[in-house]
């Protein structure tokens, strides 16, 4: 006799005791703590602030820890949690130009004020398997410097007093300040809801339409003007006391692509900017959101649209990994109900098929219903 | 001949004032003016980057113009500025009153969609829903543009391209509109598929009293179906008279050499 | 009783707002296998924002897990969406604890509509013992506290996927549907920006170009689930993948019937009494599936059924889908379905 199905509940508890089991791992090796996870792993633990959308070492680490390094599922973890905080308000724009460097590069200058400051870098790297950190051996301490307090201009203000690349876009300071996690995204969107959606794009995703403008879905000729990493103060205006106080630090990265604009019957030929910016330190996701966002201003430098990158539905729509692997993922969930009209369907229809074969020797073309 | 026998005979069907495009510093086409009459055919000719394309995508609502005003006597006999109306209203006209012929069928049809659901579909748009009346006139239409009955549940992709062409015109006359504008109709097809499609256009031209704006780098499709010629260069309209008239005694020397270019029939 | 004890919640998070809309209604009776939540589990203690003045731990969250504002913004678009019957209002959905497409806009808009007093049934496929069924239930068990049943009769509010109960709802229940895709345009034009424009100029012939060419080619139509609908006359609205066996029951129905989904940001309702048509042609009806047997269980006909393949030798049996109205058969219950 067939009974149906019971005991969910049971089997969904004992599922994520064996996951608590699993992530814990051969129980002889040392548990990893947090600190580990933030300070050894600091660009897994980055990316997850960047694209979780919330700027917390620790609140990321932990997620990086609980989903098994899974960065996408620390991701959600973290996106779930933010949803539970209230938002008191909009911090200043952060002032990149007053940016702590750690690491500033510019592939349109050879030289130029402030330097070129290499910092941490992947960049020049023999990609060699080093046996030595296998064995945990401790690395030299690094070479340091003494800052020279220099000011370290912006490379597109500097092609800005020029009058050679566009303005930057001033904001109305007057006007609100969109929220993508508080609105609906509609289409058409603006700048700023652009780059909010950008900035929590996937990486992967990002890094891909990229690539696919430089080679030759829109294309635009782009020179990285400027990459800089470093520390940026966070303020926020307090009204009681009618000027803005700052609230804390936060590790940056932001890349200004300059790229190339034939002119328009508004404009004068002139360089146009793509821009990048990211929590941490990542250089992949800064330099492939600045491609994309600037594919993305076709219209309003009234350029031709091509190609995938400049579709701002298709770009917006599918960027954000949550969203794509919640629903990719659901296809695992039963259907069964659904697939079982489908079933009856193609029952039927088989059924049909072979009555019209039985009957004239021929498919039906149409049965009569 | 130009028809100015309608019933409305005092009013044109389509008024373009001044009609003009620009791209930034460009011109798409500059300060054009006319009219076109109830079963009128008017062929805008000219080479490409004419603007010719540009001009028939302003009459036809698709691109707004930057200057000027086109006017469409609607059935009730008012007269509307179709930049002024609605999208709603302009949207509707577009998929009742108005056709628009394609220069490539995938643009005007859906080629995943059966050639009965293609010609189906502004039926169905305008509130037909009986299975059998609708597939009853899809198959009515086919024969009108000369496509067997039994591929009736074939998808355009199976088609030939002057199939599909005639598909699309097809697809566009089956809510009796009284306008089509058509963009390089013929072009892409074989010679001798080209005469039969200009055939039969002449002929669904005349028996519906149809009125139409025909775009064409091709002065012979002109002289077969127009009544009336328009001469584009640069964005501007150059020469305009009937086509007979022009093509036989072309006023300008741009014209001229447009005419001496071409083989005459 | 089921009552639960509120002295020892918070005051922001009960107070009035916790309550939804629909707290003042008497109760409805609880039978069946209704249960009591299990003894809240503690939050991490590392999480910065927990507190909020209360010693009780399940308290870390607010009622039902979405704060206040947020919640209030889900009922204005509930309400607009009541208004305008099987319109989709866009909404500001938020990041749930549960992945997108495993129902986070049902869950947001019964977050948003649950008050202490009710009754949550949670089906998927028409089960209560799904597991997405039973992590949804735990999670409102969890941080709302509400009394769950598997009971349809019971419940004043049902969320559910895929299905819609076989037993006929009252004017005292509210049936919440998780969503995948709210366009019923969507497969037949992929840009949102045309499909509102769609929607609001009426231009549905497509819709009825599809149904055309399943009839061309098969004889019928040929849509067996998510069988678009025209509500009240107006707005062609997708029913969410339920099997169109379920669609007469939309019809000028008693209960009140709301679509969350999360990841498409959009919310929509079909309000109590509405006339909601399933496309189709005059010569060509619509027309719901029909099964040749009774369920091998409770013997129940006219109902939806699934297939169970009970061996590999083409061994099969057909059952209930609504597992509640199965057991209640079961054990003689009367039900008017």
């Amino acid at each position: 006799m067939y009974v149906a199905v019971k005991g969910g509940e049971t089997a969904i508890r004992n599922a994520h005791r064996l996951l608590a089991d699993e992530r814990r791992g051969d129980r002889s090796v040392p548990d990893i703590t947090l600190s580990q996870i933030s300070e050894q792993l600091a660009l897994a633990v980055d990316r997850v602030m960047a694209e979780g959308s919330l700027y917390d070492r620790d609140l990321a680490a932990l997620a990086v820890k609980q989903a098994r390094g899974d960065l996408i599922e620390a991701i959600f973890l973290i996106r779930a949690y933010r949803t539970t905080l209230p938002r008191f308000g909009a911090s200043e724009p952060v002032d990149t130009a007053a940016m702590r460097i750690r690491r500033r590069i510019s592939a349109t200058y050879k030289d130029l004020p402030g330097g070129q400051l290499l910092g941490p870098t992947f960049d020049y790297t023999h990609r060699l398997l080093e046996p030595s950190l296998a064995d945990g051996n401790e690395p030299p301490e690094p070479e340091t410097g003494v800052a020279t307090g220099e000011a370290v201009p912006r490379v597109t203000d500097l092609l800005g007093t020029e009058g050679l690349i566009e303005p930057d876009p001033q904001a109305d300071p007057d006007a609100e300040i969109r929220d993508l996690t508080r609105e609906p995204l509609e289409f058409p969107a603006d700048r700023s809801l652009r780059l909010q959606a950008l900035a929590r794009g996937d990486e992967g995703f990002l890094l891909a339409l990229g690539y696919s403008t430089q080679r030759g879905y829109a294309r635009s000729h782009p020179f990285v003007g400027e990459i800089r990493i470093g520390e940026v103060e966070v303020e926020v205006f307090a009204e009681e006391l009618g000027f803005s106080v700052p609230i804390g630090r936060i590790t940056a990265t932001e890349c200004q692509m300059v790229n190339q604009f034939k002119g328009s019957a508004k404009a004068p030929p002139q360089f146009t900017r793509g821009y990048g910016l990211v929590f941490g330190q990542s250089e992949r996701k800064a330099m492939s959101m600045a491609l994309v966002e600037r594919a993305l201003r076709w219209e309003e430098l009234g350029e031709e649209q091509t190609a995938p990158a400049q579709d701002e539905e298709f770009v917006l729509s599918h960027a954000d990994n949550i969203r794509a692997t919640g629903f990719v993922e659901h296809l695992k969930l039963p259907h069964y109900v659904d697939f079982q009209a489908e079933l009856e369907l193609v029952r039927r229809m088989h059924a049909e098929a072979k009555t019209g074969d039985e009957t004239d020797g021929t498919p039906r073309q149409e049965a009569a219903e | 001949m130009p028809h100015h026998t309608s019933l409305d005979n005092d009013t044109p069907l389509l008024r373009a004032s001044g009609v003009s495009r620009f791209y930034g510093s460009r011109i798409g086409c500059h300060d054009v003016s006319f009219e076109l009459w109830p079963g009128e055919v008017l062929a805008i000719v000219g080479e490409s980057g004419s603007g010719k394309t540009t001009l028939l995508n302003c009459l036809s609502g698709r691109l707004t113009p930057t200057a000027g005003v086109v006017e469409y006597r609607m059935r009730d006999g008012t007269v509307r500025g179709i930049f002024s109306m609605s999208e709603a209203e302009r949207r509707f006209l577009a998929r009742t009153d108005w056709g628009f012929v394609h220069q490539d069928a995938r643009d005007g049809l859906r080629m995943t969609v059966s050639a009965g659901g293609n010609v189906g579909e502004r039926l169905m748009a305008v509130g037909a829903r009986n299975y059998g009346a609708i597939r009853g006139e899809a198959l009515d239409w086919l024969e009108r543009v000369e496509i067997a009955a039994d591929r009736v549940d074939d998808r355009p992709d199976t088609f030939s391209g002057g199939m599909r062409q005639r598909l699309q015109i097809a697809r566009n006359l089956v809510t009796g509109p009284r306008l089509v504008f058509m963009d390089e109709p013929t072009s892409g097809l074989d010679v001798s598929v080209q005469a039969r499609l200009l055939d039969l256009l002449r002929g669904l031209v005349a028996d519906l009293g149809l009125a139409a704006i025909v775009v064409t780098h091709d002065l012979a499709v002109a002289r077969m179906i127009s009544h009336r010629l328009m001469v584009m260069r640069g964005g501007e309209v150059i020469e305009t008279g009937l086509t007979d008239q022009v093509l036989d005694d072309p006023r300008s020397a741009y014209a001229q050499l447009l005419v001496a270019s071409v083989l005459q029939p | 009783m089921t009552e639960r004890d509120t002295s020892s919640l918070p005051s922001p998070s009960w107070g009035g707002a916790g309550g939804g809309a629909r707290s003042e209604r008497p109760r409805a009776e609880r039978k069946g296998d209704a249960v009591r939540p299990a003894a809240p589990t503690a939050p991490s203690p590392t999480l910065p924002h927990e507190g909020g003045g209360s010693g009780h731990a399940d308290t870390a969250y607010n009622f039902a897990y979405l704060d206040e504002q947020t919640k209030r913004m889900i009922r204005r678009a509930i309400l607009k969406g009541i208004a305008i019957p099987g319109y989709q209002v866009p909404f500001a959905s938020r990041e749930m604890p549960m992945p997108y497409g495993w129902g986070t806009g049902g869950v947001q808009v019964t977050a948003a509509i649950l008050g202490p007093d009710d009754t949550l049934k949670v089906i998927d496929q028409g089960s209560d013992d799904t597991t997405n069924a039973v992590a949804i239930r735990g999670f409102f068990a969890r941080t709302a506290g509400v009394t769950t049943t598997t009971s349809t009769q019971d419940a004043t509010v049902i969320q559910t996927r895929h299905r819609i109960p076989e037993r006929t709802l009252t004017e005292n229940q509210v049936l919440v549907f998780q969503v995948p895709i709210p366009e019923p345009l969507r497969f037949l034009e992929p840009r949102e920006t045309e499909t509102r424009k769609m929607h609001a100029l009426e231009e549905y012939g497509i819709m009825h170009v599809k149904l055309y060419e399943d009839i061309a080619r098969h004889g019928h139509i040929a849509t067996t689930y998510a069988y678009p609908v025209l509500v009240d006359g107006r707005y062609v609205m997708d029913p969410s993948p339920i099997p169109k066996f379920d669609n007469p029951k939309m019809n000028r129905s008693d209960a009140l019937m709301l679509f969350g989904a999360g990841r498409e940001q959009r919310i929509y309702a079909i309000p109590p009494h509405t006339d909601v048509k399933s496309l189709d042609f005059e010569d060509h009806p619509f027309e719901v599936q029909r099964f040749e047997e009774p369920c091998a269980l409770c013997g129940s006909t006219g109902v939806y059924l699934d297939e169970i393949v009970t061996d590999d030798k083409g061994g099969r049996m057909f059952v209930c889908s609504d597992s509640d109205l199965c057991e209640e058969q079961r054990a003689g219950q009367p039900v008017d379905a």
